[in-house]
């Protein structure tokens, strides 16, 4: 039987033990009406060669493209080391860090990994990680809203990512918290400053401000920092991590600094894959350590004044608090963390902002080329990150399934999420395209405008 | 040693990013980061051997056995991760359109077809994240139905007191005030209990079964009937589904609504903490609320469901779909055992468990329920050993380490003084579970002789004992590089 090692010897010599005639007996406390027999709609088991052509056979289905989709997911190079070292048995299949002395290897990393977040963000503390980026946003405002005692509001501008908005509107609603939407000025894609310091939206608890924002426009964060501010509300930097290799971190944005920065930490090591297993970071200043949800790593010592680490300030969590727990969550993304910790000591501070810096570079030297084609046009003015908004001149839907035919995924098609733009794409480049692929980019999208 | 302790100003791996600096840039000044990012400068090597040796100081499954209650600890599969990985599959992005992804979908439709069959279930979403997730998505939707048909007035979760802590803490996140009641002697919910708590306030009830007392909940089909009959749902958390899978179908049971850990029952890795995954699973009155994308397949094609087809949805709880690759590793693993092995998962994890249970009962160990069958499962209690010499369930737990075995879950649940809740899953040999029971018994005659030498465990870990009390008085989260 796979992956049960029971002789027929054995089972004999246990239920002897047991005094029990077979298996079944071990059940009879099920009352009867309940035993369902045998299933069915599971297929027969395959050998571990058959189930190895199946999945091969699916892949090969799948294929590969060339990918210039990011919309939150990004795809950098992951050096080799990055995954054999995390899906060594000893990470891959051991379980939460519990029992501190057993475990030490995941909890140093961990420790290491909340220091290389904190630095990033230019925070005080990190979390050891959330589900992902769109949950850790959640998670941030319900923070925001604990800390902040007169106000159970949120503002957050539609330049952040449309499906961490309903993430957050899915899970904060459930405790009564408002969140109102912010306008983007249509020619700049950037919040809109002038607009939104001018409303009055009353108290409330914080603002979120992303950086890049969705359209991978930068903001004027260190003025919406000011403003929340101002307002006596907690701000919220949404931020992509390679990104924060080369610009200001919320940490030092406006006068004092964002409060509490999250994000989606995929491009730190973790594939596209589908969309997941991803991870969410959170770090935050001093004074908020407390309201932070997750799980926690604090250095200390043992009996013999040795340097060692354990799971601290459980006192805010589920197994402890219950009911008064700051957040129900339990698990959170161990082997990610894992990942993102070895691909940031292989990149260090000096690779990561090439990575940084080419994406950047790459993305500039695109869209120069895009430009020149006929009709294709820069959708807003503004500087950006690693993604640029292009207006197509024709049906964008159109001109991405004929990309497709080339093997090339063009771009992420904004209609759905802001039909207002038009025939508006989202165009992501990272480190990993050449000159050569940007040509072929140039040359495919020009064939299907003609 | 932390591996900023082995930067040194300059080091860097040059294969492994831009070889030169890029020479464009449109960022303004002012966004410019001027602070120093403190990542270290190291080799490729010096990672390599760093992260190896932090691995070295875990233990772990591939290492060593984890009569871990509540948690399945099983075997990972090997297969099941290097077929995740596939170059394919990995680097198919998220948004790619669905032709591109078809080989994908495919796995991820017969997933849910293979969960909805060996739960009983309706409808599975593969969503959630995490078992907690899975709790708040499920709560979620409860609240979603009662509200659709105009019934505010349910604003009360009832839970056991056996329940794990994600229970009431997921309740109160859902905005719900939790109503806690008693387990009787025999680690029943008690059923009085029960019926005085429900009413036309109860919007429902979340319960495991088995429960994490490692027994049947006998009286689950008249707890059914008295939480519907009072207008509420039923909520299954999955977590000790492996004790009864291919025997009893939570939907038979009178479930509405259930998670099921991916991490527990279909051996995905636990990684340290995560990341876990729980697909919830649906009775056919919640099936307009289910949370998307779901996977749907129109005669050869499949493709994700999203608002447009389920208006009533609770709507997106993770940016994308979910944990994916942790769903293929689970599909994976399902499809290697199939229909024979899905039977057989509950029948040699009840028969690891109750063997272990009798062998720690003869060695001399306080079974919590003695007159009970284990489920996968079972509590030693302490309390008198602990009466006798002062050595507690954390110090018999701390020196298992010793002996080389992961410690049994302590303490909980809270309703058993001195508890050890220990669950030897189906991929343990006999030999292992033997070898543990003679550790167990040394452990018991050193608490005679010696017990100052186990309370003081463990003595051949990396660290001794390690002071939590300093650890979060001076907290020390973030290393800093000395002045």
């Amino acid at each position: 039987m796979p992956f049960i090692p029971h002789t027929e010897e054995d089972v004999a010599e246990m239920l002897a033990s047991i005094g029990a005639k077979s298996t079944e007996d071990l059940f009879d406390e099920i009352p009867k009406e309940l035993v369902s027999g045998e299933l069915t709609g599971v297929p027969a088991g395959l050998s571990e060669l058959e189930i190895t052509r199946l999945m091969m056979e699916r892949a090969n289905k799948d294929g590969f493209y060339q990918n210039y989709i990011g919309a939150g997911a990004y795809e950098h190079h992951i050096p080799a080391a990055v995954w054999q070292i995390t899906t060594r048995g000893e990470f891959y299949s051991s379980y939460t860090p519990y029992q501190a002395e057993a475990s030490q290897g995941t909890l140093q990393l961990l420790y290491e990994y909340q220091s290389m977040m904190a630095s990033l963000t230019g925070m005080d503390v990190s979390n050891a990680s959330m589900y992902d980026g769109a949950t850790a946003l959640a998670e941030a405002a319900l923070m925001a809203v604990r800390s902040h005692k007169t106000s159970r509001k949120i503002l957050i501008p539609k330049t952040v990512h449309p499906i961490y908005r309903q993430v957050v509107r899915a899970i904060v609603s459930n405790q009564k918290i408002e969140v109102v939407e912010l306008p983007f000025d249509s020619k700049t894609g950037q919040a809109d400053l002038a607009a939104i310091s001018k409303s009055d939206y009353g108290d409330f608890a914080a603002l979120v401000i992303p950086q890049p924002n969705f359209f991978g426009v930068l903001e004027q964060v260190d003025e919406l920092t000011d403003w929340a501010h101002s307002k006596n509300a907690f701000a919220i930097g949404v931020v992509n991590p390679t990104a924060l290799a080369m610009l200001t971190p919320p940490g030092e944005w406006g006068s004092k600094g964002a409060d509490i920065a999250v994000g989606e930490g995929q491009p730190l090591g973790i594939p596209l894959s589908s969309g997941g297993p991803y991870f969410g970071f959170m770090a935050c200043k001093n004074d908020l350590v407390r309201q932070m949800p997750g799980r926690i790593i604090g250095r200390t010592t043992d009996l013999d004044g040795k340097e060692g680490f354990v799971l601290t300030l459980q006192a805010r969590e589920q197994h402890i608090r219950r009911s008064k727990a700051t957040s129900n969550i339990c698990t959170n993304q161990g082997l990610m963390v894992t990942a993102a910790t070895i691909y940031m000591s292989l990149t260090g501070p000096e690779g990561l902002r090439r990575i940084a810096a080419q994406s950047h570079a790459n993305t500039l030297e695109l869209v120069e080329q895009l430009e020149k084609i006929g009709g294709v046009k820069r959708t807003f003015s503004t500087p950006a990150f690693h993604e640029t908004v292009l207006t197509m001149p024709k049906s964008s839907a159109d001109v991405l399934a004929k990309l497709k035919q080339k093997g090339i995924l063009g771009g992420f098609d904004l209609n759905a999420h802001y039909p207002e733009l038009g025939n508006a794409v989202l165009v992501c480049v990272t480190e990993t395209k050449t000159t050569a692929d940007l040509r072929d980019y140039a040359a495919a999208l020009k064939q299907a405008l003609a | 040693m932390l591996i900023f302790e082995h930067s040194r100003k300059g080091r860097r791996n040059y294969s492994q990013s831009p070889a030169t600096p890029a020479s464009k840039s449109a960022i303004p000044q002012n966004l410019l980061r001027k602070s120093k990012v403190l990542l270290p400068e190291v080799s490729e090597m010096d990672t390599v051997r760093h992260y190896t040796r932090l691995s070295q100081k875990n233990f772990s499954i591939d290492t060593e056995f984890y009569p871990l209650g509540s948690c399945t600890m099983k075997y990972n599969p090997r297969a099941c991760n290097s077929l995740a990985m596939l170059p394919q599959f990995i680097s198919r992005h998220p948004s790619a359109p669905e032709d591109t992804g078809q080989g994908f979908l495919a796995c991820m439709y017969e997933l849910q077809e293979i969960l909805k069959a060996v739960t009983g279930m309706a409808g599975v979403s593969l969503t959630p994240m995490a078992g907690a997730q899975g709790e708040l998505i499920g709560v979620m939707m409860i609240r979603a139905y009662h509200e659709s048909r105009g019934d505010f007035a349910r604003t009360e979760i009832i839970v056991p007191d056996a329940a794990h802590g994600t229970n009431p803490a997921t309740a109160v996140m859902c905005g719900f005030k939790v109503v806690e009641i008693a387990t009787d002697k025999d680690g029943n919910v008690d059923l009085d209990a029960l019926k005085a708590a429900v009413g036309p306030q109860t919007a429902g009830l979340m319960l495991t079964n088995p429960s994490t007392l490692g027994v049947f909940e006998k009286n689950v089909a008249e707890m059914s009937r008295v939480v519907h009959e009072a207008g509420g749902l039923l909520y299954y958390d999955g977590a000790n589904l492996n004790a009864v899978l291919g025997k009893v179908k939570p939907g038979d049971m009178g479930f509405d609504v259930i998670h099921i850990n991916l991490h527990k029952t279909f051996s995905t890795p636990h990684g340290g903490g995560g990341p876990g995954s729980a697909p919830v699973g649906v009775a056919e009155r919640l099936l307009p609320f289910m949370p998307i994308p779901i996977v749907t397949k129109e005669g050869d094609k499949y493709r994700w469901v999203t608002e447009k087809d389920k208006p009533q949805t609770i709507g997106r709880l993770s940016a994308h779909m979910g944990n994916a690759g942790v769903l293929l590793r689970a599909y994976i693993y399902v499809r290697l055992l199939g229909l024979q092995g899905m039977h057989r998962i509950s029948e040699f994890a009840t028969l690891n468990a109750n063997y272990l249970m009798a062998e720690l009962r003869k060695a001399g160990f306080e079974i919590a329920y003695p007159n009970r069958r284990a489920s996968h499962e079972f509590i030693v209690t302490m309390k008198d050993i602990k009466d006798k010499t002062g050595v507690t369930a954390m110090n018999l737990a701390k020196r298992l380490l010793d002996k080389g075995y992961h410690a049994p879950t302590t303490y909980f649940p809270l309703l058993v003084p001195e508890c050890l809740l220990i669950e030897p899953a189906e991929t343990e040999s006999k030999e292992t579970l033997d070898a543990f029971v003679v550790s167990m018994k040394e452990i018991l005659q050193e608490i005679e002789s010696q017990p100052d030498m186990v309370k003081g465990a463990p003595h051949t870990m990396s660290v001794r004992k390690l002071d939590d009390v300093k650890a979060a008085r001076e907290l020390d989260l973030v290393w800093k590089p000395s002045a």
